[in-house]
């Protein structure tokens, strides 16, 4: 057991320096950018003075290592800074009186809270799905069933999510209205309403990633199909559903496991575009309305959010793999 | 029977069905012996008889009124069908002893797929040759509808209409193939030539130059691809807004380092098999010179892996530049390109119902996403026959 404790306490240790490096790097691609935070905040008509005065209160004028903690610590707790668009540095004609300022964090809370709900209602369809799909394929490998799923699994991989999501804007929301094809939701709905609302953006994502899960899971059962104690069980004359659901999956779940994170990782970067199509209020489309604006504060925290996201999904599926895999969990 | 009954009624028939067929199939196997009716399990039993209630549902919307574009699909899958099929048996009886033999052990997806590789490939050289008009080119007559019949609101010099500023959009189609699958297959080649070079270089070297690297390349690969892009293309706009072409061709260069760090991975990977093989040694202790070890002793022996890689990621960065086109900060105008065509044609999508013109106009958006689509399909189709091939799996 100690074992165990001492590979997951590494491999967290290690996704631990993984996100501090990360925050460095977006932190010095953000110095990269010319001119700087006040002189992009109050354009080319500024006078000096309130330039300087912006630079001092953000404290602008700091050398870039105290910057870098500074922002470290704010992030730490939640505080993003401040975003361009929604500054309002009016009262700084001159006198550096109490600003408004609109914060990054305002900004994404919300929307985090909408793209979680995303990509939850996602992983609610998409895992139970490709489970049954991966499972079915490799029960009746080779056969009709099997072939059409490959093939059908091979050309929602390789399409673009926007193409998947025009498809289906095209099928259910002009030809077909059941879903609206615009996702605008807000805080007032209630449940069901979101959920009708959230279906489109979320079949999309499905499709996407369900073809992926399903291949892996097939792969994962496949695999072991070949394995003695397999053909035991089949020397029994248990019946290949059996063998399936009670021998090869209990045994192929830790590779599934980890290709369900590793998805769940995916979504995450696949939600921008969908978000984009759909007009959903998620980090993914505040992310590219920022990228265009260059709001770079927004645009900073975004990326920090996605890629925390990213690490931390690996890192549980990383955990995962060592904790479903017998030989690591009890050793001799 | 109409296809408009209810769908609790046809779960019921495709139930009834199965089970008829099972028991059924029980009565008459153990009578006449026919193995498969006798064995079949009840899950068999339900997916023939969701087959057939499939496939008369398809028939009877296919053969109805209306449903123009189910009806598109369909055309589609078997004319795709069709041609992969005659290009198949094309290939295995014409050509050289080599390719026939290829032709032989291949499936006719993949041929399918180089069959539309090869022609992307023609219409993106030749795109000046055949595409009516320039790419830039603005005519008078903005938003003509497609379909050429004056009548309707288009024109016959302009067989798919005009976009909101009145340049010819078959003719963007055409150029589109040539900047979008130009740009990318270039970002793929930049990309291969990084990530092989240094990824050779590290497997020989090895030491701390490859610890290094290594590092490096982890620390890229932590933050997703397409997030990482964004960040980095908002730097080079702040850097070049004004000038368009400096955009894209920063965008070629980002795109490029950060997918030549799976190439790394591999080619490193690939290149440690072989350093430590007993020709590689020799090469070394005759005193070969690095570039020697790394192009005539490395490299020809990991071609093949390397070639289904490339195929791979082709298909990657073809996807990414899409998206980052579509979102609007990927090639930037003129340059005439799928991804951004499609955020630009997206709203005919709402013409659908219209009669007559409304399905032709709706597809325009389609068309561009397909376009994409289509490549990134047939280049896998091809790869996942290589890699069937490459791993031996038989069965």
């Amino acid at each position: 057991m100690n074992n165990v404790a001492m590979i997951i306490g590494k491999r967290l240790g290690l996704g631990v320096l993984t996100m501090f490096m990360v925050s460095i790097i977006i932190f010095l691609a953000v110095n990269m950018l010319p001119g700087d935070f006040a002189q992009a905040l109050l354009g080319q008509s500024a006078t000096p003075e309130a330039v300087a005065a912006i630079r001092k209160d953000l404290g602008l004028d700091k050398p870039i290592h105290t910057r870098y903690f500074d922002w470290l610590i704010g992030v730490m707790q939640f505080d993003f800074g401040t975003s361009f668009a929604k500054a309002n540095f009016s009262s700084y004609g001159g006198t550096a009186a109490a600003a408004n300022f609109g914060t990054v964090a305002d900004q994404i809370a919300p929307r985090f809270a909408n793209t979680l709900f995303l990509a939850a209602v996602t992983a609610a369809i998409a895992v139970p799905l490709s489970l049954l799909i991966g499972v079915l394929a490799a029960l009746y490998r080779y056969s009709i069933f099997d072939r059409i799923a490959n093939i059908s699994t091979l050309t929602s991989i390789s399409s673009p999510e926007f193409f998947v999501a025009y498809v289906l804007i095209l099928l259910l929301a002009v030809l077909n209205p059941v879903f609206p094809s615009l996702s605008n939701i807000h805080d007032g709905m209630d449940f069901t309403q979101k959920l009708q609302k959230t279906m489109l953006p979320a079949l999309t994502l499905t499709l996407v990633v369900t073809a992926h899960m399903m291949r892996m899971t097939r792969a994962a059962i496949i695999n072991l199909l070949a394995s003695p104690y397999i053909e035991m069980a089949r020397l029994k004359g248990l019946s290949p559903f059996r063998i399936i659901v009670f021998h090869a999956l209990p045994n192929a779940l830790a590779p599934i496991i980890n290709v369900i994170a590793l998805n769940l990782a995916y979504l995450i970067t696949g939600v921008v575009v969908v978000e984009v199509v759909f007009v959903y209020p998620g980090v993914g489309q505040l992310f590219v309305d920022s990228v265009k604006i260059r709001d770079i504060p927004v645009v900073q925290a975004c990326c920090l959010v996605f890629a925390a996201a990213y690490i931390s999904l690996n890192l549980l599926a990383d955990v995962m793999s060592i904790l479903s895999n017998p030989r690591l969990r009890l050793p001799k | 029977m109409m296809p408009s009954l209810s769908f609790t009624y046809w779960s019921a028939l495709v139930v009834a069905g199965a089970l008829a067929l099972y028991f059924g199939g029980r009565q008459i196997g153990n009578a006449s012996g026919i193995a498969r009716l006798r064995d079949m399990s009840v899950t068999g039993a339900l997916g023939y008889s969701l087959l057939v209630v499939t496939l008369y549902q398809g028939a009877s919307l296919y053969f109805g009124p209306g449903a123009t574009f189910f009806k598109w699909a369909v055309h589609g899958v078997i004319g795709f069908g069709i041609t992969g099929y005659l290009f198949q048996q094309l290939g295995r009886h014409v050509g050289t002893r080599a390719t026939k033999k290829l032709f032989r052990s291949m499936p006719v997806t993949a041929a399918l797929g180089i069959l539309l590789i090869l022609t992307y490939a023609i219409v993106a050289i030749f795109a000046d040759f055949i595409a009516p008009y320039g790419q830039a080119e603005i005519f008078k007559d903005a938003n003509l509808l497609p379909g050429g019949d004056p009548g309707m609101g288009g024109s016959p010099d302009h067989l798919l209409g005009t976009d909101q500023i009145g340049r010819d959009i078959l003719s963007r189609l055409i150029y589109g193939a040539q900047n979008t699958v130009g740009i990318a297959f270039v970002t793929t080649l930049l990309a291969f030539f990084i990530g092989i070079s240094l990824g050779f270089l590290a497997a020989t070297i090895g030491g701390a130059l490859d610890q290094v690297l290594s590092r490096i390349v982890d620390m890229l690969m932590s933050i997703p691809q397409l997030i990482f892009a964004l960040l980095l293309m908002t730097i080079a706009t702040a850097w070049f807004g004004s000038e368009k072409g400096m955009v894209t061709l920063f965008m070629i260069l980002i795109i490029a380092v950060l997918d030549s760090t799976r190439v790394f991975r591999l080619s490193r990977a690939v290149g440690m098999n072989i350093v430590v093989m007993d020709f590689f040694e020799a090469a070394k202790l005759r005193g070969e010179k690095l570039s020697y070890l790394i192009f005539s002793e490395i490299a020809p022996n990991a071609f093949a892996p390397l070639l289904a890689e490339f195929g791979l990621r082709f298909c990657f960065v073809f996807l990414t530049i899409a998206s980052l086109s579509f979102l609007g900060i990927g090639i930037q105008p003129p340059l005439a390109d799928w991804g951004t065509m499609v955020r630009d044609l997206s709203q005919f999508i709402a013409y659908a119902p219209f009669p007559v013109v409304g399905p032709l106009t709706a597809s325009l958006p389609l068309m561009a996403a397909g376009a994409i689509a289509l490549l990134t399909v047939a280049v896998n189709f091809v790869v996942d026959w290589m890699l069937h091939r490459a791993s031996g799996l038989k069965e």
